[in-house]
């Protein structure tokens, strides 16, 4: 097998099924190509705006990590806790995922110092590189490192998200390991395979409105170079994009298209979701029920009435915070994936649909995708909104050391949330349990069989999840 | 090629910016005379020892790395400041006397607060070697480690009122104030019982004579000033109430285990003293509270108030204790 056979790692589908689907989409109508539009265009094709916003977000990252060391210990006085845990969170969960899908990644500074070793420069590929260019191991492939770590974040989240310090030697662990597997492997292994954000980016991506596609693929399947591949830092073949998880936007396939043939595609939300697929991988499943399993932790800890819960949460090392921490696994790694695969395995009995079970969870994990990211955005509003008031005031004074420079050092304003905040939960959870259920429905008409019987158990785990939510936030 | 470079210039020099920014003000910072307040169990005050000189006006900015702290110094009438996270309370100290002088936190910040204490060295060009006299229970002698228990309890609450409606005159050897402050009001009792002009006294009606002769010894400013005293300083383990029942009085029960062995840092504690028990509070003379105040309780956590309080705030703070076993006026 060449490199370039194996590049869509997905699982490869036979000519006759993704036919269709890509000659729809040279036709669909409700498709806006952002890179036609004449002002947009200069902006997408030239490095620089996007080289220049990676290098202020790099600064910012650097400059975080060094207020988090050596700002203060009070956390909401420190830059590092309240631009990473309230100011990017929340822009992460409410602007740039729901909008943009993995738009973050290609701003993202995290991968700019190994890629920058790895390719020699930094605006572009020059000869004198660095580095193994080693393959990422097959073993590894999939987003279980990712979920993993998105699991060591939760069991350790109370600290992370009080301590400054921590946050900063955590932000220098992932420059670290970003800088040392660029060296060692090809492309951008730690986004693609390690970086945690990356991993529940790229699932709720596929939500996004955004999309980066092959206008048309007879033009690709003519041009022998294949530069589009050649030049992605992800490893991707825009050719073989099934969904937008694995694209980190970098545009780099546009620039090095010599036919013109991508583009960046404005789409109606959830585009990806509703089709029936060959994969039988359960990475997926697993990453999208620990995004889902985590909301309801971090709910319950952060949100949530219960003192004892929070107390166990921060002493870590403590026999209690041992029992916290066997909850949160056993919530995520048996209690989710359990009932699950129970209301999957009870969907097809009924239904009488024939097919592996493993290819039918990995084929429903698509249901979980709204319902996860509307949990999200409805804790991040419960839990970042009504401290945005120090977002200001740790502009004026990042290290906590008392200065003011910007005159907003004690602001006290904050969204007051407490009235509408409830009213706008209920509406996002529901908003994400009907999307789901959209889905749900959508998937089981492709698969053509008893809709209501094969929905009825994968919808009744979703609403459970969701009252589960709506207590915990709402109460 | 000159773009490669150019973006290399921009990354290094925005990234160095982003560096240079907090070393820089962290440089100017340090040039100040910044002081951290923290909670004992994580440092208490850094710096901890301060020098200056008498007349010499001492600029101090204070802040809190963890959760409100105080700033107050003893012996002294410079008011207390709250230290407050994230923000700088500034100060400004001029000493006009040579010495040590106690710094210590205000607020009830943790169960160690008390040792949140720093001091103030003050060197003046003479020291006029004041001639300091040793505490009252050092010259008489006193062990005030020693167990020490009422052989007789008063069957109710001893009354300074009821015993002044008795009528009674109390010798004048036992009223003096030099005898108040070395005897215990049990030993009073017993010089009273011994009396043959008051043997037709019963057990209670001496009691009552003897809160009556306390309650002469005892200004009501001094009430006053003790009870201000205690809440803010006593109460944090001993109770508002003097039953031993403060705040922190169940952590100091704790046993030295798990997290509360950090808490503790290793030091022996014992449940605060209850000012409302008769029997060791009627055996302790003043002179015996004073000392305890003065030098703390070796091995029960509770903290030594010397370079902290002034003479005449023992005293209140001693008069104060007795309104737990007394009834007086109001």
């Amino acid at each position: 097998m060449n490199r370039l056979q194996e590049a869509a790692w997905e699982e490869r589908v036979s000519q006759g099924s993704s036919e269709p689907i890509r000659s729809r989409r040279l036709t669909l109508p409700e498709r806006i190509d952002l890179y036609r539009i004449p002002w947009i265009r200069p902006l997408l094709q030239s490095r620089w705006p996007q080289f220049l916003i990676r290098s202020l977000t790099l600064a910012g990252f650097v400059f975080t990590i060094a207020a988090g060391l050596f700002g203060s210990r009070v956390g909401s006085h420190n830059f590092a806790i309240i631009f990473v845990w309230i100011a990017w969170w929340t822009a992460l969960k409410l602007v740039f995922i729901p909008l943009g899908g993995r738009s973050w990644c290609s701003v993202c500074p995290i991968a700019l110092p190994g890629e920058w070793l790895q390719q020699g420069g930094i605006l572009e590929k020059r000869h004198r590189r660095f580095g193994l260019n080693l393959r990422w191991p097959k073993r590894l492939r999939g987003s279980w490192l990712q979920s993993s770590g998105f699991l060591l974040i939760g069991l350790f989240s109370a600290l992370t998200l009080t301590n400054a310090r921590v946050t900063a030697w955590v932000l220098v662990g992932l420059f670290g390991m970003a800088i040392v597997l660029s060296l060692v492997f090809e492309r951008r292994a730690f986004c693609s395979y390690i970086c945690p954000i990356g991993g529940f980016t790229g699932i709720y991506a596929k939500t996004a409105p955004v999309e980066v596609r092959v206008i048309d693929t007879k033009i690709c399947a003519a041009h022998s170079e294949k530069t589009c591949y050649q030049n992605c830092p992800w490893g991707l073949y825009p050719v073989a994009l099934r969904d937008s998880s694995q694209c980190g936007l970098c545009m780099e396939c546009l620039r090095s298209c010599p036919k013109d043939n991508i583009a960046v595609n404005l789409r109606p939300f959830g585009s990806d979701l509703g089709q029936a697929r060959q994969s039988s991988r359960l990475d997926e499943t697993f990453l999208a029920l620990v995004m889902i399993g985590s909301a309801l932790a971090f709910s319950a800890v952060f949100v949530g009435p219960w003192g004892i819960l929070k107390s166990a949460a921060f002493a870590i090392g403590s026999p209690a915070w041992a029992l916290y921490g066997l909850g949160f696994l056993a919530l995520n790694l048996v209690v989710m994936p359990g009932s699950f695969a129970l209301a999957v395995w009870m969907g097809q009995r009924w239904s009488g649909y024939k097919t592996q079970l493993r290819r039918a969870i990995a084929n429903q994990s698509q249901v979980l995708l709204p319902l996860g990211l509307f949990a999200w955005i409805a804790f991040t509003i419960s839990f970042a909104l009504p401290k945005l008031n120090y977002v200001l005031s740790v502009v004026s004074d990042p290290f906590g050391w008392g200065w003011n420079l910007l005159g907003t050092a004690n602001t006290t304003w904050s969204p007051d949330v407490s009235g509408f905040s409830p009213i706008l939960q209920v509406a996002l959870l529901l908003i994400g349990l009907l999307w789901s259920t959209s889905v749900a429905w959508r998937l089981a008409k492709v698969n053509n069989q008893s809709v209501f019987r094969q929905t009825l158990p994968i919808l009744t785990f979703c609403l459970v999840f969701s009252l589960a939510m709506l207590w915990l936030l709402v109460g | 090629m000159h773009k490669e470079w150019l973006a290399r210039i921009i990354v290094i020099v925005l990234v160095a910016t982003a560096i240079a920014i907090p070393i820089g003000a962290w440089w100017v910072r340090s040039q100040g005379n910044v002081i951290h307040a923290r909670m004992a169990e994580t440092g208490g005050w850094t710096p901890e020892n301060l020098t200056t000189e008498v007349g010499q006006p001492l600029h101090l900015r204070l802040t809190s790395d963890d959760v409100m702290h105080s700033f107050a110094i003893g012996q002294s009438d410079q008011p207390a400041v709250d230290v407050i996270p994230g923000e700088m309370t500034e100060v400004t100290l001029t000493f006009d006397k040579p010495g040590k002088y106690t710094f210590y936190c205000t607020r009830w910040c943790s169960v160690n607060h008390w040792r949140m204490r720093g001091t103030i060295e003050v060197t003046g060009p003479e020291t006029t070697a004041e001639a300091v006299e040793p505490p009252l229970y050092v010259t008489l002698g006193l062990d005030i480690d020693a167990e020490h228990h009422t052989e007789v309890i008063p069957e109710q609450m001893p009354s300074a009122v009821r015993g002044a409606k008795l009528g009674v005159n109390i010798p004048a050897e036992y009223q003096s104030h030099e005898y108040y402050l070395s005897n215990s009001p049990v030993e009073l009792w017993k010089a009273l019982r011994e009396e043959s002009s008051l043997s037709r006294h019963g057990d209670q009606d001496l009691w009552d004579l003897v809160a009556l002769t306390w309650q002469s010894n005892t200004r009501p400013q001094d009430l006053t000033e003790g009870m201000q005293l205690f809440a803010t300083n006593c109460a944090a383990c001993h109770g508002e109430a003097g039953a031993g029942d403060g705040v922190f009085a169940d952590d100091l029960d704790q046993p030295k285990t798990g997290e509360h062995a950090v808490m503790q840092a290793g030091e022996m504690t014992t449940l605060p003293t209850d000012f409302t028990d008769p029997d060791h509070m009627l055996a302790a003379s003043p002179a015996h509270l004073q000392g305890k105040i003065l030098r703390g309780g070796m091995g029960t956590g509770m903290p030594y108030w010397g370079p902290i309080f002034t003479e005449e705030q023992t005293w209140a703070l001693v008069a104060y204790l007795w309104t737990f076993q007394f009834e007086t006026e109001d």
